[in-house]
């Protein structure tokens, strides 16, 4: 795959293939699906396994689950505040569904579903359709009220309204695109810098020793790559619970 | 349990001496100069993105192909800088 002949191939780690054989064949049952459901699997072992114990004093497991779970609850509830409590479970499954997808990319030969647009897109979209009808039920027609500040002068309105209406629409572009960019361009890199590797190697007596180079910021790289997948599905959750806030108060 | 044998304020103490609780203030957008950057640049972007592709799909519908386009285009850039606006707004500042 990578470093065939003299060609850096940074891209062809986002190819979908089907895997299962046939049988994934079939119904189009790609990596990328796979590893959606391993990650699932992974949080739902991660909460089982995790609060089995129950112990007072918790051990790492349970520790790992309830830091994770108060994390965001209490992300919820300071932003969104205490009639917040009710989205937690979306905003958590979101989290953790986005971080453990993050994560699990890091892996040698693991996909990361969260570099394909399509994945985040839907993800964002799910929030958006969430937050316009949570603001529905919430406030009927006075939702609308919402493209219109109070106060402005009646006459910017045709400029203001139109203005505000795609803004709002932007919402699930940016929190798609931010979350993609990152991961896509996050691996390129790494590629890169992987192939680099490969092609300076081969360089003759010097082609070792210089490989080394690429290799360092391949292991800081690797480490800041963690960084960047808590942060992106860090903020991907806090957006998420801004935009809820803005849909219950709307303000 | 844990009010009657005050194990909340000896954690809390715990804590405290090993600086396990940061000061809170930390206000913005995390990710520093690069990230705060990168995401203006993404809200930019996609407002562009929806205010371009809303413009085309009513000069489809309309068949005014070029002019909502155009419009929408100027629309979609304003909603972009509304946007980093928000962004860097001081939380606690009324929406406006």
């Amino acid at each position: 795959m990578a470093a065939e002949g003299k060609s850096i191939d940074a891209l062809s780690q986002f190819e979908l293939g089907t895997v299962l054989g046939p049988f994934g064949a079939s119904v189009n049952f790609t990596q990328s699906n796979l590893h959606m459901v391993i990650v699932a699997g992974l949080i739902l072992a991660l909460l089982h396994y995790g609060m089995r114990a129950r112990a007072l004093v918790p051990g790492r497991l349970q520790s790992l689950a309830e830091t994770s779970y108060e994390f965001i609850h209490n992300m919820v509830t300071e932003q969104i505040g205490d009639a917040g409590k009710r989205y937690f479970p979306f905003v958590f499954t979101l989290f953790m569904f986005v971080l453990f997808g993050n994560m699990l990319g890091l892996f040698p030969y693991a996909f990361t579903f969260t570099s394909h647009i399509a994945v985040t897109f839907a993800l964002a979209a799910m929030v958006f359709v969430l937050i316009t009808v949570v603001a529905l039920m919430l406030h009927g027609k006075k939702f609308f009220g919402y493209f219109f500040p109070e106060g402005a002068p009646l006459w910017l309105a045709p400029i203001i309204v139109p203005v505000e209406i795609i803004s709002y629409l932007s919402r699930p572009i940016s929190l798609s695109i931010r979350l993609f960019a990152n991961m896509v361009a996050g691996h390129v890199m790494l590629k890169v810098f992987a192939t680099f590797i490969v092609m300076l190697a081969g360089l003759g007596v010097a082609g070792p020793f210089l490989s080394l180079l690429p290799l360092t910021i391949n292991v800081a790289l690797v480490g800041f790559e963690v960084l960047v997948a808590f942060l992106q599905a860090y903020v991907f959750a806090i957006l998420t619970c801004i935009y809820l806030h803005d849909a219950v108060h709307l303000h | 349990m844990s009010k009657q044998d005050g194990f909340d304020k000896r954690l809390n103490e715990a804590r405290a001496r090993q600086g396990l609780d940061r000061a809170a203030g930390n206000a913005g957008p995390p990710g520093g100069s690069w990230g705060v950057g990168y995401r203006a640049g993404v809200e930019v972007f996609s407002a562009l993105v929806v205010g371009v592709v809303v413009g085309l799909l009513l000069d489809r519908w309309l068949g005014t192909w070029p002019w909502l386009f155009l419009l929408m285009f100027v629309m979609g850039s304003a909603a972009g800088v509304l946007n980093v606006f928000r962004l860097f707004k001081p939380r606690g500042m009324k929406r406006d």
